[in-house]
């Protein structure tokens, strides 16, 4: 076990587990990377949804189902909800984590963030499965 | 170590590589920066549009599920989107969105270890607030001409 000249306190680290840096969180960059690699996901299908809606202003009823019913506009759809919301509750989990300072807040706050998000790309889904299929 | 006062302190304390305790010190806040400065604006900005943008997919979320619920929901929901709120709320959307997904890009970059130095930043920087306004504008354009 390592002394240091620095401080008196002993290291209950393994140099092992120095080295992998992952601490208590046990997460390392996992958070960080998921962030990265849902961003590059969304830059095409987020491209591609905003022009669509956009031709989609003040389509009839019965035009935007047939819309969003074809397969291929179905399943981007879905691609769309899941890594929207899953950026979107990682995003927002960060900026809780940097403002909100009392434990129980940052702890609830996450999880009510998660949940929501949740809900909704499930809601958003289900609505998406019931026109499509 | 006494127990934590404020969970702040837990990104406070690190380790050296020889394992030594060290206190780190705090990335500053708002107070010390310049928020004239284009570099220090996009950024807070990027955060802004990313919050904004979660309340604006409320909305993707609404219209899906009235047009999975039938002509009368899927009414309500055009009455509201094209109402003068609404209109207003999918304009502020769409600039938002536009410019988070173009920031998200440089910030890609910025991962990927390019366009450090000050004179990228500011390029960078301009090219989106150009790319923003153009892709808005061509997105409602393109919205208004669907719509006539």
């Amino acid at each position: 076990m390592a002394t240091n000249e620095h401080t008196a306190e002993t290291v209950l680290r393994s140099p092992l587990g120095r080295v992998r840096g992952l601490g208590s969180a046990k997460g390392g960059t996992h958070h960080w990377w998921l962030q990265r690699v849902t961003s590059i996901a969304l830059l095409p299908l987020t491209i591609w949804f905003a022009l669509a809606a956009a031709s989609l202003a003040g389509a009839s009823y019965i035009d935007t189902v047939a819309w969003i019913g074809r397969p291929w506009n179905a399943v981007l759809l879905l691609a769309t909800i899941g890594l929207t919301f899953h950026h979107t509750a990682s995003g927002l989990q960060v900026v809780m984590e940097d403002y909100a300072n009392v434990e129980w807040v940052k702890v609830g706050g996450i999880l009510a963030i998660k949940a929501i998000c949740m809900m909704l790309a499930l809601a958003s889904a289900l609505a998406v499965l019931k026109i499509a299929v | 170590m006494s127990i934590m006062k404020d969970n702040r302190e837990a990104t406070m304390a690190g380790r050296r590589s020889d394992g030594s305790a060290v206190k780190r010190p705090l990335s500053p806040h708002l107070q010390v920066y310049d928020m004239l400065q284009m570099t220090s604006a996009l950024s807070i900005s990027h955060r802004i549009t990313g919050i904004a943008w979660s309340f604006g997919v409320v909305l993707l979320v609404w219209w899906l599920v009235a047009a999975a619920g039938g002509p009368e929901a899927f009414a309500r929901v055009q009455w509201f989107m094209s109402s003068w709120l609404g209109l207003l709320g999918l304009f502020g959307m769409t600039a938002a969105a536009w410019f988070h997904t173009l920031n998200g890009v440089r910030h890609l970059a910025w991962d990927a270890g390019y366009g450090y130095d000050i004179p990228t930043t500011y390029r960078s920087g301009r090219m989106v607030l150009i790319g923003t306004a153009v892709l808005t504008v061509l997105t409602w354009v393109i919205a208004v001409i669907a719509w006539a």
